[in-house]
Order: structure tokens, then C-alpha cells, then sequence
């Protein structure tokens, strides 16, 4: 399985689980398991146009997935993928 | 309004517009948005003015109503207020007609901006009910929840890159401060920090704090108005690391016209970054109004964010004020920094490099006509980030306590005063 952890924010949609397991596949596909077992998180994390919004980070084992294949990054048993907020300055 | 929020109405979403209470949170549950503090400007108004701006202590906490605590500021009090330097010589340098210096490299108590956002950030911590505070920093946000939680009798633990400059390392253990220095560069400390603020409940300063310490940036536009003689000054070129500074000065002018402290007047931001970190500068450039993330490479380490969080509205605010972005190279930095520094006696970081670099770019170009007049932001102290400059400023020339050694000197500098 691949492990998701889900930050404080979307956690109530989750049923308040800070990690959340999905099947291997993509972080297409991973977001459409959420989706169909979180109704509505889908809508939280992709705009109208189906994109990943701009205020939302997803890494796939420590590296963003703007560097990677965004939503058709590979996903492969063992994975951890972070989801967060965009970064502020410090 | 209730007596415990003092000015502040909500957080309100910067995406959706939906307000929630004035919590530690930052981000909107529905969108992901960045959340912002709304005020009761109404209420303000009829608090703040001029004179009652002028009666009060020169520190950042003459503008207290627009800043975001509900009772009286307990962390922090003297912060700010620093020096607005008309900067001659160095307007000579860069060819333009008009120069002033904002220097917060002399900021109480750390030497940069970010006691402005600390003293912000931890008053409303400590209203909050908090006990330990928290930040991911490239450095000088660091020192400064360091110092100013040790001065509040608070916790901190910062969380920073290991290759930070030695001065910004030192400058944070001092204080007794908890230092976890994590084996990558700011994104991944700053990813990791959002994991670690979910789970320990701590105030970190710059994640589930954002609204409240983005909203102490504006400081620095308030004075920089009030300094300038109740006027928004032409230009305006701010250092860009998240893009936060930026956004916020912009706000400070915004908030000071909308209560007739300032007149109606048309202004210009404009946004600095380094080549080696410049997903701003660059979208800016190419006319786009959102940016790649870049893995950053610069001496400019204050200013190595490459997932700016409020870098979107950063270019917003270039586009709709006119402004422009740009970004210099790390020998430019230095040159800027150097420029600084001979010109007006001021030691100014990486992040100084970066604004002195870029003005003068934009002033070359015509960007900023020679003919008006502009304000530097100058956000960190030189001292923090020495290894910068180390063998690019000359050496010292040692010789023996004697006469004779020391007029073999002068022979090369100025022998006419050696031969009298």
C-alpha cells in the first residue's frame, strides 16, 4: 500500500485519520480513491479545471511532484506521499 | 466586534472569501487558500489618525490597530521604527534622482524585519494560550523567535537548513532557543514544519500563525509612508523570498490612503530575488501570472524559497501597481552589497544585495526613471551573513608597530604625504 498523510485541515474529511492508505497506481489515481472514499476531498485538492491548486503541495517520497510527473507520478507499493499547504517565508 | 478581538472581524480566505474564526489556522478547509486577517476598518478610522499616530512611542506598535492582536502587544514592544536614510550617494551611483534607504538591518532586537512579524506572531501566541513557539526559517526568523521567546519567558524550537551562514546558527543558540538544523534546504525544512505543526500543537510562527505574522510586514510600509511625510513613495523595491514582503507593503500603502493618512497617489512595487533562487522575477518577466518552483542555488540564502507561498500575489500586485521583477546574479549581489555599504555606511545582508542589485538594473533600464524617486528596503544585517563577503572586500595589510613598516604602506597609497 501506499501511505498518504493527510494534513490538520483536511483531516476532518477524512474521517479525522492522519494517515491514509491507497492502492498503487498514480497521484491521479490516488486522489480519485480519496475522492471515492472521502466524498468531497477532490474538490479540495483540484480546481474546476481539474489541476492541482496552486495553494496545494503533494510530495511523493520527500520530492514535489511539480519536479516529478505532477497528477501521473508514479505511485509504487511502499511510497509516501505528503500533502501541505504552499510554503510561507522565513 | 467583541472586546477580545479588538479591531480584527475574521480570517477570511484570500481564494473564497469565507471567514472563520480567529484561531491558530492559516489555511481555508474548503480551498487550500491562504487565510488573511479582516479588520473593522470602520472602527479603525474613527481610532487612528495622524495625531494619534505622532503621540505615541516611535516603535511598530504606533499602528496598532492595523495590526492583528486583540488587546495590547506583550512581545515585542520596542520593535521597529527604523531609520529612512536618504541615501545620496548611492542615488549618484545608481543614476537616479531620488534614493531612500529603509534600513531594518538595524531593527530591535535582531537585526532584520522579522522582529516586525515575531513581535506580531508571539503577542498573539501568547493571547492565544500558547507556551512554545515555533518557526521554519532560513535564518533570521530564527534569531528572532529566539530572542523575542526568550525575552517573553516562551519555548522555541526553529527548525532550520544545516548550511545556514555560522552567524545565523550562533545568533539563534544564544538565546537558549531549541535548534534542529535539518539536512536539506528551506522547502524541505518548511514541508517538514507543516507536518510537525499538525501534530504538537505548538504556535509556529510562519505556518498555523501565517495570518497574524504575515500582517507584521505591513509595519515597514507604514513607517516607510510616514517617514516618507504622509506620502506613498513613487517606488517602492522589496527583496522577494515567499513574496510576502511585498504583498504586504502594498497592503500598508493600501490601508493608509483608504484612511486618508496618505493622499490618493499611484505607486510601484517592485519585486527582487536572486538568479540562483527567481521563480517570481522570472514569471514577472515573462508576463505570466503564475511560476515554476525552483530548487535554489544563491548566496542569498534569507531569500532561497523555491515554492514561494505568496508568490501569485506577489506578481498580482506587480501587475496591477505597474511594478516590475528581477533578479541578479550572486556577484552582483555582492557588488550591490558593497555599494551599499561604501556609499552610505550601511552593512547590509544577501537580501540587501539582492534590492541594491536590482534597483540599480531597473533604474538602468528605465524601468525606474532617473528622474523619480525610490525607497530600498533593506530587510538583514551584513554581520549575519559575513561568509558572503569573506574574500571578496579586500584584506587587511598587517604589518609591526614601527614607523618605518608603516610608511612602506603609505609609499604605495600616497607617497606625496610620505616624501613631506
Amino acid at each position: 500500500m501506499i501511505s498518504i498523510s493527510i494534513p490538520p485541515t483536511l483531516r476532518r474529511f477524512c474521517g479525522d485519520q492522519s494517515t491514509v492508505d491507497v492502492s498503487p497506481g498514480t497521484v491521479a489515481t490516488a486522489v480519485g480513491e480519496l475522492h471515492d472514499r472521502f466524498n468531497g476531498i477532490r474538490d479540495r485538492l483540484l480546481d474546476s479545471g481539474g489541476s492541482i491548486r496552486g495553494s496545494v503541495l503533494i510530495f511523493v517520497n520527500q520530492e514535489d511532484i511539480r519536479f516529478l510527473q505532477g497528477q501521473e507520478t508514479p505511485l509504487k507499493e511502499g511510497d509516501e506521499v505528503s500533502i501541505i499547504p504552499a510554503f510561507a517565508g522565513g | 466586534m467583541s472586546d477580545k478581538q479588538g479591531f480584527m472581524k475574521a480570517l477570511k480566505c484570500r481564494e473564497c472569501g469565507r471567514e472563520v474564526p480567529l484561531t491558530a489556522t492559516h489555511v481555508c478547509e474548503f480551498d487550500f487558500g491562504p487565510l488573511e486577517v479582516a479588520y473593522d476598518y470602520e472602527l479603525i478610522k474613527k481610532s487612528l489618525t495622524r495625531e494619534v499616530i505622532c503621540s505615541r512611542p516611535q516603535t511598530m506598535w504606533r499602528y496598532r490597530e492595523l495590526l492583528p492582536i486583540a488587546g495590547e502587544p506583550t512581545v515585542g514592544r520596542q520593535v521597529g521604527y527604523t531609520p529612512l536614510v536618504k541615501a545620496d550617494r548611492l542615488a549618484k551611483a545608481l543614476g537616479i534622482r531620488e534614493l531612500w534607504v529603509k534600513n531594518d538591518a538595524v531593527n530591535y532586537p535582531t537585526l532584520s524585519f522579522k522582529d516586525r512579524v515575531v513581535s506580531v506572531a508571539l503577542s498573539r501566541s501568547v493571547e492565544l494560550g500558547f507556551k512554545t513557539v515555533a518557526c521554519a526559517s532560513t535564518g533570521n526568523l530564527a534569531n528572532s523567535v529566539a530572542a523575542n521567546a526568550a525575552a517573553a519567558g516562551l519555548d522555541a524550537y526553529v527548525f532550520i537548513p544545516s548550511d545556514l551562514e555560522l552567524g545565523k546558527v550562533v545568533n539563534s543558540l544564544v538565546y537558549g532557543a531549541n535548534v534542529i538544523s535539518i539536512k536539506g534546504h528551506y522547502d524541505e525544512v518548511n514541508r517538514l514544519c507543516a507536518e510537525i505543526a499538525g501534530k504538537y500543537g505548538w504556535a509556529f510562527v510562519n505556518v498555523n500563525m501565517r495570518p497574524y505574522y504575515a500582517e507584521g510586514s505591513k509595519s515597514m510600509g507604514f513607517e516607510i509612508a510616514e517617514q516618507s511625510g504622509w506620502r506613498v513613495p513613487e517606488h517602492t523595491v522589496v527583496p522577494m523570498a515567499s513574496g510576502s514582503l511585498l504583498t504586504k507593503i502594498h497592503k500598508a500603502y493600501q490601508e493608509f490612503t483608504k484612511l486618508g493618512l496618505v493622499p490618493e497617489s499611484k505607486w510601484k512595487v517592485h519585486g527582487a530575488q536572486a538568479t540562483g533562487c527567481s521563480p517570481i522575477s522570472v514569471a514577472q518577466k515573462a508576463g505570466l501570472d503564475f511560476f515554476k518552483p525552483v530548487k535554489p542555488n544563491t548566496i542569498a540564502k534569507s531569500l532561497a524559497i523555491g515554492t514561494p507561498a505568496d508568490g501569485f500575489y506577489a506578481l498580482k500586485v506587480m501587475k496591477e501597481t505597474g511594478g516590475h521583477g528581477d533578479d541578479v546574479s550572486d556577484d552582483e549581489i555582492r557588488d550591490g552589497i558593497r555599494l551599499l555599504a561604501e556609499n552610505e555606511g550601511i552593512f547590509a545582508e544577501t537580501a540587501g544585495g539582492v534590492t541594491v542589485g536590482v534597483a540599480k538594473k531597473l533604474i538602468a533600464s528605465g524601468k525606474i526613471p532617473a528622474g523619480s524617486s525610490a525607497v530600498l528596503c533593506i530587510t538583514g544585517n551584513g554581520l549575519k551573513t559575513l561568509e558572503a563577503m569573506t574574500g571578496h572586500v579586500g584584506s587587511t595589510r598587517e604589518i609591526r608597530p614601527s614607523l618605518r613598516e608603516f610608511e612602506a604602506v603609505m609609499a604605495q597609497d600616497k607617497p606625496e604625504l610620505v616624501a613631506r
